[in-house]
């Protein structure tokens, strides 16, 4: 099935940055960051410069024209997957261990047709590239072109029941080559959770590559859930497991910290995490912050689904 | 430790280009982040990184100005407390560049919301209280402070060395998700510096070597005596 998604929320590959502008800002960044620190006047004037650049470029940050792709090296080498330790270059080089082959996912529970389903017959799935964004609720974030299918697609062959009302995902238990999963920053293994609405969304995507590639190991593969409107935690990777149950599952930073990760985890410039401001964010490879949009700018696509609800309480 | 290793060891630390050396070593560090940020080789966010590398910086000095006492008291060389005073400095000099860092680069000077971090989130309050402490420590560190204060006055003061230790673990205990190790091993590392003072450990083969608490105290049982004894430096007083 094919979306045709409004230009809002949507990069085109005709809108992105044009190279020289992003190489110019990255000069003024260089430059004024090595003579920040140095203390000299002109450092300061080229920080002034480089901001006044930006202030110019982002009047208004829902511009898809500022939605330029992350270069690759960055969505690649600057990952949070705990399974491969926590530093954020510690997964590309540790995800080399990952074994992608074999590969099942079971999807069972409240379903018709429980099926378990290698990944090869996963790829037979119609795939399609999408460029979104992705925000971290560190206070980053990244435009991906993914490529993938909707879960809808997968959940339509299982045939949920009248009891499904939400869909639990399962990462990979592994933890020879996961040594991250070792160690004690949550428990093993990682669990997510959408409600069934959400994980039917046409938005919600089960990635397989990104960037025109196969998913690389330390970005989830060989295949993922990506969710745009939510925190990216929720895009849980490496799935094994999809359980469609009647009750609200257990998800892996919920249980970890309750006080500051909700089940739903939409994107809200609203609602602060109590460690971070979520009103803004920074593009990564960008100098200055932007502000943070609701549902990360996908408001038209989803912001149905939460119609009459506190999204304050239920963060 | 034997007594000529000890005696070679406070040579080397007494000698001319001993805080020279010191001093440039500690630049090191900034200056390889700027040459990282300058050829495009700080990652992805090079902004947060810039931010994390000089807190981890701050943190690291302050340990390490933190070890000086025990290290002294455990090896019997006098003459490393000459390097406590600037290995403190440097200490309050990564603080004030990740403090400067996260107002100009990752905040770019956005005063409301920087104002709003510092007291709706506890990490950035401690870290905050960390830093205050710390610039009072610089700004009485001369020795020209030490005699305004009073030796007494001054001591009780620079204890807040310890506080702004703790605090420093905990801001980055704090600021991770979750429970990592990294800022768990610092921050033992914090708390066993500071025990350390308490219940002194001594090494087996030191066991017959003068306890050298007594640096401040000139004359006491085998001390060498030190060669850079001049009773006014602050670096001096444990």
């Amino acid at each position: 099935m094919l979306f045709k998604f409004p230009a809002a929320s949507l990069a085109r590959e005709d809108e992105v940055t044009p190279r020289e502008l992003v190489l110019s800002r990255r000069t003024l960044l260089a430059g004024g960051a090595a003579a920040f620190t140095a203390g000299s006047l002109t450092g300061w004037l080229g920080l002034a410069q480089a901001a006044a650049f930006e202030a110019a470029t982002t009047v208004k940050p829902a511009d898809a024209k500022l939605d330029a792709v992350t270069p690759m090296k960055s969505a690649t080498t600057y990952n949070n997957y705990y399974e491969f330790g926590t530093g954020k270059s510690d997964p590309a080089d540790g995800a080399k261990a990952l074994r992608t082959r074999p590969w099942e996912i079971a999807i069972g529970g409240e379903v018709a047709k429980p099926i378990t389903i290698g990944i090869d017959d996963l790829l037979k799935f119609p795939m399609e590239e999408r460029v979104y964004r992705l925000r971290c609720v560190e206070g980053w974030s990244m435009v991906i072109p993914w490529i993938g299918f909707p879960l809808a697609e997968l959940l339509k062959r299982v045939e949920p029941t009248g009891n499904a009302k939400y869909v639990a995902f399962q990462t990979l238990l592994d933890p020879e080559r996961m040594y991250g999963q070792k160690s004690w920053v949550l428990n093993w293994p990682y669990v997510e959770g959408l409600r069934l609405d959400e994980a039917m969304n046409p938005l919600t995507l089960m990635a397989v590559g990104m960037y025109g590639e196969t998913m690389p190991n330390q970005n989830g593969a060989p295949i993922r859930l990506v969710v745009p409107w939510k925190y990216g935690f929720k895009s849980i990777k490496s799935v094994v497991k999809i359980t469609l149950v009647k009750d609200q599952p257990p998800t892996a930073w919920n249980s970890s910290q309750p006080r500051e990760y909700g089940f739903y985890s939409n994107v809200n410039p609203e609602v602060d995490h109590p460690r971070w401001s979520q009103a803004t964010e920074r593009r990564v490879g960008d100098f200055s912050r932007r502000k943070t949009l609701p549902f990360n700018g996908y408001g038209e696509e989803v912001a149905s689904l939460y119609t009459g609800m506190d999204l304050r309480a239920n963060f | 430790m034997a007594t000529d290793l000890r005696q070679i060891a406070n040579a080397v630390l007494t000698a001319r280009a001993a805080k020279p050396v010191v001093f440039a070593v500690a630049l090191v560090p900034l200056f390889w982040t700027l040459w990282l940020a300058y050829s495009g080789e700080l990652g992805a966010e090079p902004v947060l990184e810039s931010v994390k590398q000089s807190g981890l910086w701050a943190l690291r000095f302050l340990l390490v100005a933190l070890a000086v006492t025990p290290l002294r008291m455990l090896t019997g060389v006098a003459a490393l407390a000459r390097l406590r005073r600037m290995i403190g400095l440097f200490a309050f000099f990564y603080a004030a560049v990740h403090l400067s860092t996260y107002i100009g680069l990752d905040q770019y000077f956005d005063w409301p919301a920087i104002w709003k971090d510092i007291v709706k989130r506890p990490y950035i309050t401690v870290g905050m209280g960390a830093i205050l402490i710390l610039t009072a420590l610089a700004l009485t560190s001369t020795n020209g402070m030490v005699k305004r204060l009073g030796g007494k006055r001054w001591r009780a003061l620079h204890k807040g060395v310890f506080v702004a230790g703790l605090a420093g673990c905990l801001h980055f205990i704090m600021l991770v998700k979750g429970w990592q190790t990294t800022p768990l091993v610092y921050a033992a590392l914090c708390v066993g510096l500071l025990a350390f003072r308490r219940w002194p450990l001594r090494l087996p083969n030191a066991r017959k070597e003068p306890r050298t608490r007594p640096a401040a105290a000139p004359g006491s049982e085998a001390a060498p005596a030190p060669r850079f004894a001049d009773g006014s430096s602050p670096a001096r007083r444990s």
